[in-house]
């Protein structure tokens, strides 16, 4: 039984980390008060550009670069309609997921032939699993031993970095200028004009960061957790953590539990597949795999809890006349 | 005042254009060091645009600022910050979800890292709190505060950067008395360090009471300075509302019979919990003009919105058409009008009109739902589009092609399209708010016939006018709000702009003691 | 009041035209990077959509699922609202239709089962489309981003369904059994043939005719009944709809419904006039791709027919040009797709300020 907790709880840090890195993205973007639904595109994007990179220069670090560059270069054509140009931030976060999902099948069979899919990657390549000093050793070490060695040895180095940036945004947002200027524009972007900030700037800064974070999700997805890039591979993580990130209510710790939370449920329904519970019977997969959207929409009606988001989020910022 | 010190601010010839309407014209100014310069001026009169320019929100088109003596170009806050010019702004420019101390150092951080420009402003806005008398909780988080200290966060704001230059836009407006004396005590104590204060209002009261010299704007220009020792309430009223061209209109003198509607004690909270309306009695006669004279932002909106339906009052009642409503058993505006109430919005665009609508649908706006204009299922196109072609010769709408985009009309016959479109249904009471706005000079005329020739029909009207001139040609019965109050009611007879121009100030009561005597 | 002095066609035409042609480019741009040549790939792609019989149909068949997501955009974009879940609710309607199909196969003549099926597509779609309506009209909840998420729950539960109530017994395949004959709508090839008039077999059926007979209701109900009005003002002007007394929680809810059982006629063009059968993804993305019509066809039921047909084209001549030029995927007319919601709808203030300033200019001198 203890076994099975840790071995769904390590499948849970698996399936978390690009969700955990993509809500984070959402959430500096959400905060400068910029709607980011493009979040599936860009890791999406970013899986392709990551899994071509390595593929063709065999090295997975490479294959982050190219990722990263992708989503940024995503990210900016969305500020660049949403900040400049004053556009819908919904409409264009459709457009942007719409064109990478044609774009990246397009270029992958003309680069690959492959049928929109890129080389299997292998050894450098890929990144592979960190296994941490004295794992095989201490492995037989009742319940520490499980738990160093399956949960929190094993993983690769994208999974500990996606953890990492939980502190670490919490610092940035809370305990720097940028974080202090970043949460006052995404609620009150006038109040940040008159203190002699431009609202553009910080809101573009926000998404470079945006981009960078969905950068790493889409590597991870493409050249860590799987092997190459499939067609449609985000499969709605873009989503979820949207989902993820208004469950947590914009905050990055409440937004890291959310996402394990998220994370945790699809562990188990891939477990539960087929398994019948005694006084229950079979539990449908689908029925937990719904959960988190379910629970936010129950948020976002306010039955458990109040989401409240940034206030000015989704408005373009123009000077008004006083 | 010799050459020998400069002034600490001087404003040369700035002028400012918005498309057709110029904002400022030719406006110069100076203000000596270390005083408390007040500007006064109506709604509309452009002191808000040109506290915008010093504060570079917008570029003037011509003209220059010096600040103490010195050219300076302000081309956003940035750099009017730099030049010592800081701003309290009408409606506070606060992050609400964030404590004082992050919303004073926001913009003066001091460092890529919070910790350490926190900790000095923290040390700071001791200093700066016991220099002024500006206690306040620094950990607090700003929405929690009331009214009067979220201003405190402002003021401490512009003095943390530095501010030499301390303009306040309308501070009052929202203060409790006891809060706007303290506040007028703060400044004071600014001044005596040296800062200089340029204070924006309409209080004549306020402005008599605090202040070393005045400046009057009228209609986008700078019409006259006068030292505050040397002027009395009753020459600014003058100089604000100005020698206007007497608007006459031709009526005879009222009839009033029945009342029609009568409100009692309407009292209106908004959202943020702020009284807007405060135990307002109004009650309304057939065949009387009742008109609501007072600066813009007083209460009227939120009068005419209450008795239309479009707000349900927080307390108090309206009897009218033999209904009694309350806020416990509201009626939409839709259920007003079935009751036989017409209104005509102040704002036009905002409300009165859907200006994507084509002249004919705009026509029935409110009434669309009206058995007259609709078929079954459909409605019915061709009563619309004869119905506003005859008001359109009717009311002289130019061009008079039904089919025109509500948008394409001038501002004039928009408002005829509305006016006609309440004014057709004879109504039994008439809401009427600003019915001359952007209206051209002969529009002007018809519409104000149309209004006392539906007086004369033994119709009950509410005027609400900012113009004063407008109120006491119109009205036959004067009320004057302040502050969500009615403060005075008078006999359009007794009414002059003097005495309106006071009340509206809310500076009359004395006044009175002073003539009577 | 400047708008005055803009042409009309420049906003029905020139602005749209220039839109769809940016998004070609790009795209063309694209097809030049893979090495092929945008020219010829547009010559088979048009020969594919409208050279011959057969193509049309096809062209018209999607256009016809574009036609009915379009029309669900619009009319929630008409009051204000943006419904991102037509995918979903067409799902849905899907099943509603499956399930008429299901019952009454057997039983019921065509006739009959018809009109049900169109019923259960409609209350199934606006079923769906009414949680999250409620929830933003009585609760507040954004409904951009409850419709994402009953995308999702959709998407889950049709799963569920399939597999476990609704599978064919003893097949790997989670689809149902295929319908009986009475319960397929005929195929316009099928239709027209007695008429003596020969056109080549296509998906193509009387869908499409449901299609247009939807274009005309829309267009009745928006321009001209009180609901439409109430509709339309409250779009374009909330603060106008509340002066005129509009009951706008009403009014939004129904709107969604609308917009909802709109989508849901996905459902009768798929499943009773193609699949014949219940299955699963048949919505394939034209629930997204609505919302790239309705913004082309400037939420007007002619300009939705007009974009749709141009959908249609590029679905089924993007497959011709797959077919003719191996390089380059169908998925070349998804990137097109995004690049149109992208210039008409994220930058649509890039040309249109600048076009619209041209001409106020010209006219003022």
């Amino acid at each position: 039984m203890f076994e099975t907790l840790i071995l769904i709880l390590d499948a849970t840090m698996r399936v978390s980390t690009p969700l955990i890195l993509a809500a984070l993205a959402g959430l500096y973007a959400e905060r400068s008060g910029i709607v980011d639904i493009g979040l599936e595109g860009k890791i999406l994007g970013s899986a392709f550009a990551a899994a071509a990179g390595a593929a063709v220069y065999g090295s997975a670090w490479i294959g982050l670069g190219f990722g990263i560059l992708a989503s940024v270069f995503l990210a900016m054509v969305h500020g660049f309609a949403c900040i400049t140009h004053r556009g819908d931030h919904i409409v264009s976060g459709v457009a942007i997921n719409t064109v990478v999902a044609g774009l990246t099948v397009t270029l992958g069979l003309d680069w690959f032939g492959m049928g929109g899919q890129t080389p299997t990657l292998s050894g450098d390549a890929r990144f592979l699993s960190i296994t941490f000093p004295f794992a095989d050793a201490l492995a037989d070490v009742p319940v520490i031993g499980l738990i160093y060695s399956e949960l929190l040895s094993g993983h690769n180095v994208l999974v500990y970095l996606a953890f990492l940036m939980v502190p670490a945004t919490y610092w940035v947002v809370y305990k720097t200028r940028f974080g202090l200027r970043l949460r006052a524009t995404g609620e009150n972007p006038h109040a940040v004009d008159t203190a002699g900030i431009s609202v553009a700037l910080v809101r573009y800064r926000a998404l470079i960061i945006c981009g960078v974070l969905c950068g790493i999700a889409g590597a991870y997805l493409s050249t860590a957790h799987n092997a190459g890039f499939l067609k449609d591979m985000s499969a709605g993580k873009g989503y979820m953590a949207l989902a993820a990130l208004i469950f947590g209510k914009w905050r990055p710790v409440p937004v890291l539990f959310a996402c394990l939370l998220f994370g945790f449920l699809d562990a188990v329904a891939v477990r539960l597949q087929g398994v019948v519970i005694p006084g229950i019977g079979e539990v449908p997969v689908q029925a937990i795999e719904v959960l988190p959207y379910v629970l936010t929409v129950l948020l976002l009606a306010g039955f458990i809890g109040k989401a409240v988001g940034p206030k000015a989020v989704g408005r373009p910022y123009v000077k008004e006349r006083a | 005042m010799t050459n020998k010190t400069p002034y600490a601010i001087e404003l040369r010839d700035i002028s400012k254009r918005f498309g057709a309407v110029q904002a400022n014209k030719d406006i110069c100014l100076q203000v000596p060091a270390g005083t408390i310069h007040g500007i006064i001026g109506e709604n509309g009169a452009g002191k808000s645009t040109l506290m915008s320019i010093i504060y570079g929100f917008y570029e003037a088109d011509t003209g220059y600022i010096e600040v103490d003596g010195k050219r300076v170009d302000i081309r956003n806050s940035q750099e009017a910050i730099h030049s010592g010019i800081g701003m309290v702004h009408q409606h506070f420019m606060l992050v609400e979800n964030f404590t004082v101390l992050e919303n004073v150092v926001l913009g003066a951080e001091g460092g890529s890292l919070l910790k350490e420009g926190m900790d000095t402003a923290r040390v700071e806005l001791q200093r700066l709190a016991q220099e002024y008398s500006l206690d306040i909780d620094v950990d607090a988080v700003v929405e929690e505060l009331p009214v009067g200290l979220q201003q405190r966060v402002e003021i401490l704001k512009a003095l943390y950067r530095g501010a030499r230059i301390l303009i306040l836009d309308e501070p009052t407006g929202v203060l409790t008395p006891q809060e706007a004396d303290h506040l007028f005590r703060v400044l004071k104590s600014l001044k005596e360090q040296g800062v200089t204060v340029l204070l924006i209002t309409h209080k004549l009261r306020e402005i008599m009471a605090s202040t070393d010299n005045i400046s009057v704007m009228r209609q986008g220009q700078m019409v006259a300075h006068r030292q505050t020792s040397q002027t009395n309430t009753d020459e600014l009223a003058e100089l604000m509302v100005g020698k206007k061209v007497r608007l006459v209109v031709d009526k005879d003198d009222a009839q009033p019979s029945q009342v029609t509607l009568s409100a009692k004690n309407l009292s209106l909270y908004d959202s943020q919990g702020v009284q807007r309306l405060k135990n307002v009695n109004v009650d309304l006669r057939a065949g009387e003009i009742v008109g609501i004279a007072g600066v813009s932002g007083n209460g009227q909106s939120e009068l005419l919105n209450v008795l239309s339906g479009i707000e349900s009052m927080s307390d108090g009642e309206i009897r009218f058409s033999g209904e009694v409503i309350n806020a416990k058993t509201p009626k939409n505006a839709a259920q007003m009008r079935d009751l036989k109430m017409a209104h005509v919005p102040e704002d036009r665009h905002k409300m009165g009109l859907v200006t994507g609508f084509e002249a004919y649908e705009a026509a029935v706006l409110g009434y669309h739902n009206s058995d007259a204009y609709n078929g079954k299922i459909l409605m019915n196109r061709t009563v619309m589009l004869d119905e506003c072609n005859e008001r359109m010769a009717a009311w002289d709408v130019r061009p008079p092609n039904p089919h025109l985009k509500t948008a394409n009309f001038s501002g004039g016959n928009q408002q005829k399209i509305v006016i006609a479109r309440e004014v057709e249904q004879n109504p039994d009471v008439l809401l009427i708010g600003q019915p001359t706005r952007g209206v051209d000079i002969g529009a002007i005329e018809n519409i104000h016939e149309q209004i006392v020739k539906l007086r004369d029909a033994g119709k009950a009207i509410l005027l609400v006018s900012v113009e004063l001139d407008e109120i006491m040609a119109l009205s036959d019965r004067i009320l004057v709000m302040f502050d969500g109050a009615v403060v005075g009611e008078l006999d359009a007879k007794d009414a002059d702009e003097r005495k309106l121009g006071l009340m509206m100030a809310n500076a009359y009561e004395e006044e009175t003691v002073g003539e009577t005597a | 009041m400047s708008q005055a002095k803009v042409p009309a066609w420049v906003n029905v035409a020139l602005i749209p035209f220039l839109n769809i042609m940016l998004a070609f480019l790009v795209s063309g741009l694209v097809i030049l990077a893979i090495g092929e040549n945008p020219i010829e790939a547009a010559g088979y792609l048009i020969y594919g959509a409208f050279g011959y019989d057969e193509g049309v149909g096809y062209t018209l068949y999607y256009a016809t699922n574009f036609i009915f997501t379009g029309l669900a955009v619009s009319v929630a974009f008409k009051a204000g609202l943006f419904n991102i879940g037509g995918e979903g609710q067409a799902y849905i309607g899907g099943l509603g239709v499956g399930l008429v199909c299901l019952a009454f196969d057997h039983t019921l003549p065509f006739y009959v089962i018809a009109p049900l099926a169109i019923i259960g597509a409609a209350v199934f779609g606006a079923g769906w489309a009414y949680i999250p309506a409620y929830l933003q009209a009585k609760r507040g909840s954004h409904i951009v981003i409850t419709t994402i998420m009953f995308n999702f729950i959709a998407s889950s539960l049709m799963v569920y369904l399939m597999v476990n109530w609704l599978k064919e017994d003893g097949r790997m395949a989670p689809n149902s059994r295929t319908f009986e004959e009475s319960a397929w709508l005929p195929y316009l090839h099928e239709l027209l043939s007695p008429l003596g008039i020969e056109i080549g077999d296509s998906p193509l059926n009387m869908a499409f005719l449901w299609a247009l007979v939807c274009c005309v209701l829309v267009w009745g109900l928006i321009w001209h009944t009180r609901w439409g009005y109430q509709l339309r003002t409250l779009g374009t002007n909330p603060t106008a709809a509340k002066y005129a007394g509009i009951d706008t929680v009403k009014v939004t809810i129904w709107v969604m419904l609308i917009s909802g059982g709109l989508a849901g006629f996905v459902g009768i063009n798929e499943i009773m006039g193609v699949n014949h059968n219940l299955l699963l993804n048949f919505t394939a993305g034209y629930g997204f791709a609505g919302i790239a019509v309705s913004l082309m066809g400037r939420n007007h039921p002619v300009g939705i027919i007009m974009a749709s047909i141009l959908f249609g084209a590029l679905y089924q001549g993007g497959a011709e040009l797959a077919f003719e030029i191996p390089t380059i995927t169908p998925e070349i007319v998804v990137v097109i797709q995004g690049l149109v919601i992208l210039f008409s709808g994220a930058l649509e203030h890039m040309f249109k300020d600048r076009i619209e300033g041209f001409f106020i200019r010209r006219a003022v001198a």
